[in-house]
């Protein structure tokens, strides 16, 4: 694994990248990437993985917040110009939460860069039953633990002061980095929140497979957000992961890399629901 | 000396019981809880509190307005402005100030305020915030463009005010295709702005950079001093001299003929726990981007610590420290005499009645205050030499400063600029 920082739009763009084979981007939920995690590591067995933090977001040295961006959209489209200037496309392109809906936006607008669609717990969509847990209602901490369904991996996730009872468990760069990317969200997300109503209509147009993967338990975005993309999308389906929340990337990794890799269930547990444009 | 009267509106017939079970009490708590007939009784209370205020002699009624909590009722300052415009003929309206950030529309509110201005025949004096980051969650109005958000309405509500329609605007934030208002402001070239804060250096050094006074919200005396040392370095570096006019101070002040009585009503001054502003989580009233980013570690540290209640400092510890102030007229006067000498403000704005003083006791403490300390406290500040920019007729603000009038002063302090922000929140808080 190395990091590489490329210029976009005159701002330094830092990426983690490692492995080899075709080239697959992940980007990552609001709350940021915590750095080249297992779910990184067991992609890298079969693509060329690229995992950058989102303009704005991250903290890296040489990485600057662009202050113009003010919606998502703005963030996929110097995604599309990073995938440009690297001349990496046709790429996999996979978005967790709020980098799935970064990545379904990038889909409408540049079909062309991509190979496939991966929709991981995505963000972007308008429930109409329920809600996307808001977390400008909560502290950083609080949020980024209702993305897991078990509060166990989120501990092993981002504990890292040890068990001293007088030290917060997070450690400083991680609240510093959490406080950093909230404000990135709160810049380009505030309102409407977590939702774009320009989205659907578009989605139609988006021409390549889409691939949609959900926690049974996601309690960030709620589970007929899934149903809503497979329906909206000309060629897609779905993946239910069990027993597992929001962050499927952090909490179960391995599935993750499984369903993706394979393109199939990866165990007799998962559901598939495959959905097409009417 | 500008004496003036304040209350926070308290909405205190609520179910106290039912805050303290739930942890807090802003921005989530139900209005479930709300009673609006008692809502309905707590208005027309007030209002005849603040006619009475002006007939005791005080100069200004100060406003303001606050969201989803009952620490104070007024949703709207204009609405509370209006009616004063109305019912009183001579006192200031004093509003401190108007969450600007938090307007979507900063040209329906300079509409407000010219009406407001020319019914009340120019007694308007607009002050302006950045609001809390609570009042951005409750409004929905971003809070990582605060303060972006506060410039540009300024910029436009003062062109809005001083130069002839129609004109464009095209800002970040806002954008006017006309802005052309037939409704003007009465008095020229605008009504006074003051800023009020509760010690952003940020704020503090804003005020004085516009030449507009600032007004510490009960800031505990013993840091005014430093917070003046911001401010004065900051007109200086602009070019004009500060003094006491562009100061302004709010304290808790209670008086009643028995001081034992005083000091018990005092003690409402704690409901709540004592905060200001209600119990609210870190993350409600300092949002990721809302405060300055040399302190996002402490401010991120707070937002995720645990919750353990209220931060403030006991009744009889605020008492000691001056931060509340209770008694007769004369042991008040003492009090307020050191505050005076201490803090040197010309503007002070006696926050008079608070959680559920009755009716009966604040109108009382209100005519001793006209009849008994504000006639002192106008000896104390002649002899004090703390004149107010009515008194001096000083200029309202920095641009409408002759160019010739300022002798700009290179500042020789290279701390970086949330220095002292930093040290003295941490006292504070």
């Amino acid at each position: 694994m190395q990091t590489v920082t490329t210029t976009v739009a005159g701002l330094g763009m830092r990426e983690f990248t490692g492995g080899s084979g075709d080239p697959l981007v992940m980007l990552h939920h609001s709350f940021g990437n915590p750095g080249w995690m297992p779910i990184h590591e067991a992609l890298a067995e079969r693509y060329t993985v690229h995992a950058p933090d989102l303009p704005g977001y991250g903290g890296a040295e040489g990485s600057e917040r662009p202050d113009w961006a003010r919606h998502p959209r703005d963030l996929a489209l110097l995604v599309g110009q990073w995938l440009r200037a690297k001349d990496l496309g046709p790429v996999e392109l996979v978005g967790c939460g709020f980098g799935g809906w970064v990545a379904a936006e990038l889909a409408t607008m540049s079909p062309e860069l991509l190979k496939r669609l991966v929709l991981v717990g995505a963000a972007g969509l308008l429930p109409e039953k329920g809600r996307i847990f808001d977390q400008f209602l909560v502290s950083h901490s609080g949020y980024v633990q209702a993305a897991f369904s078990n509060s166990e991996v989120y501990e092993s996730v981002f504990h890292s002061n040890g068990d001293d009872p007088d030290e917060h468990p997070l450690g400083d760069e991680t609240l510093l980095v959490w406080d950093m990317n909230r404000e990135m969200t709160t810049r380009v997300a505030w309102k409407p929140y977590m939702y774009n109503r320009r989205l659907r209509p578009l989605l139609g147009g988006v021409t390549v497979p889409v691939l949609v993967v959900w926690g049974d338990s996601d309690a960030v975005v709620p589970m007929e957000c899934a149903h809503a993309y497979v329906d909206a999308l000309p060629d897609a389906r779905l993946e239910i992961v069990p027993d597992c929340g929001h962050a499927i990337d952090l909490e179960a990794p391995e599935s993750l890399a499984t369903i993706i890799t394979s393109g199939t269930a990866n165990s007799g547990g998962a559901a598939q629901i495959t959905g097409g444009a009417d | 000396m500008f004496l003036s009267y304040f209350t926070e509106q308290p909405m205190s017939a609520y179910p106290a019981e039912e805050g303290l079970k739930e942890g807090f009490t802003s921005v989530l708590f139900s209005n479930k809880y709300y009673d609006p007939v008692e809502g309905s009784r707590l208005f027309n209370e007030r209002i005849e509190e603040y006619k009475l205020a002006e007939q005791v002699g005080f100069d200004g009624i100060m406003v303001n307005e606050h969201h989803n909590a009952p620490f104070c009722m007024q949703a709207r300052i204009t609405v509370m402005s209006s009616i004063l415009a109305a019912i009183t003929e001579r006192a200031k309206i004093v509003q401190l100030g108007n969450p600007l950030p938090t307007y979507d529309s900063p040209l329906m509110f300079a509409e407000e305020i010219a009406m407001i201005d020319m019914i009340s025949k120019g007694r308007l004096i607009s002050g302006i915030v950045r609001g809390a980051g609570q009042e951005s969650v409750c409004l929905n109005a971003n809070p990582a463009y605060n303060r972006e958000r506060f410039n540009e309405a300024h910029d436009l509500l003062v062109k809005t005010m001083t130069d002839d329609g129609p004109f464009s605007w095209e800002g970040e934030h806002f954008q006017y295709r006309v802005v052309n208002p037939w409704a003007r402001v009465l008095q020229k070239p605008h009504p006074r702005i003051w800023v009020p804060g509760v010690f952003s250096a940020e704020t503090i050094r804003w005020a004085a950079q516009h030449r507009y006074p600032y007004i510490s919200l009960n800031t505990p005396l013993h840091l005014t001093g430093e917070l003046w040392q911001i401010y004065d370095q900051a007109a200086r570096a602009v070019g004009y001299e500060p003094g006491p006019e562009n100061r302004g101070y709010l304290l808790r002040v209670h008086v009643q003929e028995d001081g034992d009585k005083a000091r018990e009503n005092a003690r409402e001054f704690m409901w709540m726990q004592g905060e200001f502003t209600g119990i609210g989580h870190p993350y409600w009233t300092s949002p990721a981007g809302y405060g300055s980013s040399a302190r996002r570690l402490d401010y991120a540290k707070m937002a995720n610590a645990e919750i353990r209640g209220s931060r403030a400092a006991s009744f009889e510890k605020q008492l000691a420290a001056r931060e509340i102030v209770a008694g007769t007229p004369d042991e008040v006067i003492r009090e307020l005499r050191v505050v005076l000498e201490t803090c040197r403000p010309s503007i002070l704005m006696l926050w008079g009645n608070d959680g559920g003083v009755n009716h009966d006791d604040s109108l009382r403490c209100i005519e001793l205050m006209g009849t008994e300390v504000l006639p002192a406290l106008r000896d104390m500040g002649d002899e004090l030499g703390l004149h107010d920019p009515f008194e001096l007729d000083s200029p309202i603000s920095l641009a409408l400063t002759p160019p010739d009038e300022l002798n700009p002063i290179e500042s020789d302090d290279d701390r970086p600029e949330d220095a002292s922000d930093s040290k003295a929140l941490q006292m504070f808080r």
